[in-house]
């Protein structure tokens, strides 16, 4: 017990660090936030312009699009706040700084995440809720008890997903250490896929992100199941509730990945 | 032949073909220093190609049952997404802190004994940079978006050079505007909020995101005119595209050079300024 409790205090001081650290240039701090605040906001005005030339995209109004952006920027800014510097594992693993971390006696990856925990994307985190509160306001729902749990359970599932996908994907400089921005190419590419209906992809590549890496099931499923409507692309109307049960999955498919990564990992020898 | 700091003017009797030579030497050794990287090009084409997927349908379901979007057709907006996920490592719109960085260690003092103005040394590198760029990130996804959607290939003859002159002078015209982002080391010594700015801006009124031509026109003008930006992507995008007559096509580029002159100059004039408050630390 007295253990687990060292262990705990050895974690708060990590994060106690990293937030004196981190806010003792308060302009830089306050920049960092603002900019973060930023890059949400142009994905979102970015949907806003593209629904200024159409009215429709993939059968889906601007309300109920918004409903799948603020569960994805949520979801996405929530992750990056929380699990997103593993991005840094490659830089960690090619200078041999992974050596450090593993000889202390805590886990590998909470120390990683807690190393440095990006205060400033709390920022991020805060616009993409607003967003959410404002699109399930606007979006006309005719709440339900079980919708009102489903509008609070799938954007912690889209946490849960998008942290496993950080995960997962950052595992791969275990093996390739100039993977480089490959990784970017699930983590935000995957936040631009949902931020859009499914139906606006087509063919072997909405088949892969959406039901093959399940991207689906992090706003395009809830949002339908939310807003009451079918789902063109006929999958039943409970696909919507999956998505807990698909971020587990994800979950534990990340922490394997994860698992055999380190015991693959070979210091630089350095 | 008198001092050889880049502080004092440089020499006046160096001869032109010298120049020329040491400018072809750098671009040369830009160049060979990139193509060091070539895992991690193949993992930059890969990406991009899963965006260039992304950005693709989205547009193309914009385009709808209509068929054409903001003056674009389908095939003009497949080309558009395709090339401009290539053109993106070509003009290396984020992820460059060289600069910045040697301000901040004072290793720029380094650069300012050489015989070369460092505008002019890093533009070369930029350039060979860009030359490596071309062939490993712009020509794969310009081959892989044909294979999956129909795009738009060139109807006139004068489109191919035309875009060729504009894709050089974005490419001289980003390094113009990362170097000042980078200078800005200069006085802050730490460019971390004047290059959040940059890459939150660049991004979306380069017309990355989405083409600029969706935004009502007086700010579409606005843009052009009064920001270098619609200059550094939308502007060879809709050259290459045929999005206007030829006339306009000209005239875009030529605004994009004049954005790039400017910019050059706004280089060399900061530059100067620098160089009389830097203090280089350390011994």
């Amino acid at each position: 017990m007295a253990e687990a409790g060292g262990t705990v205090t050895a974690y708060r001081g990590l994060l106690r660090a990293q937030a004196r650290s981190q806010t003792a240039y308060r302009a830089s701090f306050v920049v960092d936030l603002l900019g973060n605040v930023g890059a949400t906001a142009f994905d979102v005005v970015t949907v806003l312009v593209i629904y200024g030339v159409t009215r429709e995209l993939g059968g889906f109004t601007l309300p109920e699009t918004l409903v799948m952006v603020g569960i994805s920027s949520c979801a996405f800014a929530t992750a990056d706040l929380l699990v997103g510097n593993i991005e840094r594992l490659p830089r960690y693993v090619r200078t041999g700084l992974f050596d450090a971390v593993l000889l202390r006696p805590l886990g590998a990856l909470p120390q990683l995440l807690l190393m440095d925990l990006p205060l400033r994307k709390v920022s991020r985190a805060l616009f993409g809720l607003a967003v959410l509160v404002v699109a399930l306001a606007t979006a006309g729902i005719g709440w339900t008890p079980g919708r009102v749990l489903l509008a609070v359970v799938a954007p912690l599932a889209g946490v849960v997903f998008f942290g496993s996908v950080f995960v997962a994907t950052a595992t791969v400089s275990f093996y390739w250490v100039e993977s480089g921005e490959l990784a970017n190419s699930v983590t935000y590419g995957g936040r631009d896929f949902t931020s859009y209906p499914v139906t606006v992809f087509e063919g072997w590549f909405r088949a892969a992100f959406a039901y093959g890496l399940g991207f689906a099931f992090v706003s395009y499923q809830p949002a339908l199941a939310l807003l009451g409507r079918a789902d063109p692309l006929g999958l039943p109307a409970w696909a919507g509730w999956a998505a807990p049960g698909v971020a587990l999955v994800a979950a534990a498919g990340a922490a394997a990945a994860w698992r055999v990564g380190v015991r693959h990992y070979r210091s630089t020898g350095s | 032949m008198g001092s050889v700091t880049a502080t004092v003017a440089p020499p006046t009797d160096s001869n032109v073909i010298l120049w020329f030579r040491t400018f072809w030497a750098i671009s040369r050794s830009g160049f060979r220093r990139y193509a060091t990287y070539r895992q991690a090009a193949a993992a930059g084409v890969v990406t991009n190609s899963v965006f260039g997927f992304l950005r693709c349908y989205v547009l193309l379901a914009v385009a709808g049952s209509a068929g054409s979007a903001a003056g674009y057709d389908r095939a003009q907006l497949a080309t558009f997404v395709w090339a401009g996920q290539g053109l993106l490592a070509v003009i290396l719109l984020w992820g460059w802190a060289d600069l910045a960085d040697r301000i901040r260690t004072g290793d720029v003092a380094g650069d300012l004994l050489r015989p070369v103005h460092p505008v002019t040394s890093y533009l070369a590198t930029d350039l060979g940079r860009a030359g490596y760029a071309a062939l490993a990130r712009l020509l794969p996804p310009m081959l892989v978006g044909p294979l999956f959607f129909d795009v738009h290939l060139p109807a006139r003859w004068s489109t191919v050079p035309l875009f060729g002159v504009s894709v050089v002078t974005a490419v001289v015209l980003c390094f113009g505007c990362r170097f000042l982002v980078n200078a800005a080391a200069y006085w802050l010594q730490d460019v971390r909020g004047p290059m959040i700015l940059w890459t939150l801006g660049s991004g979306v009124l380069a017309g990355l995101y989405f083409p600029l031509r969706f935004l009502p026109e007086p700010l579409q003008l606005a843009l052009w005119l009064g920001t270098p930006f619609p200059s550094l992507l939308q502007t060879p995008l809709d050259v290459l595209v045929e999005r206007d007559p030829p006339v306009t096509q000209l005239g875009l580029v030529a605004l994009q050079l004049c954005w790039a002159v400017l910019i050059l100059a706004a280089c060399r004039l900061v530059q100067r300024r620098a160089e009389r408050r830097l203090v280089v630390q350390g011994g």
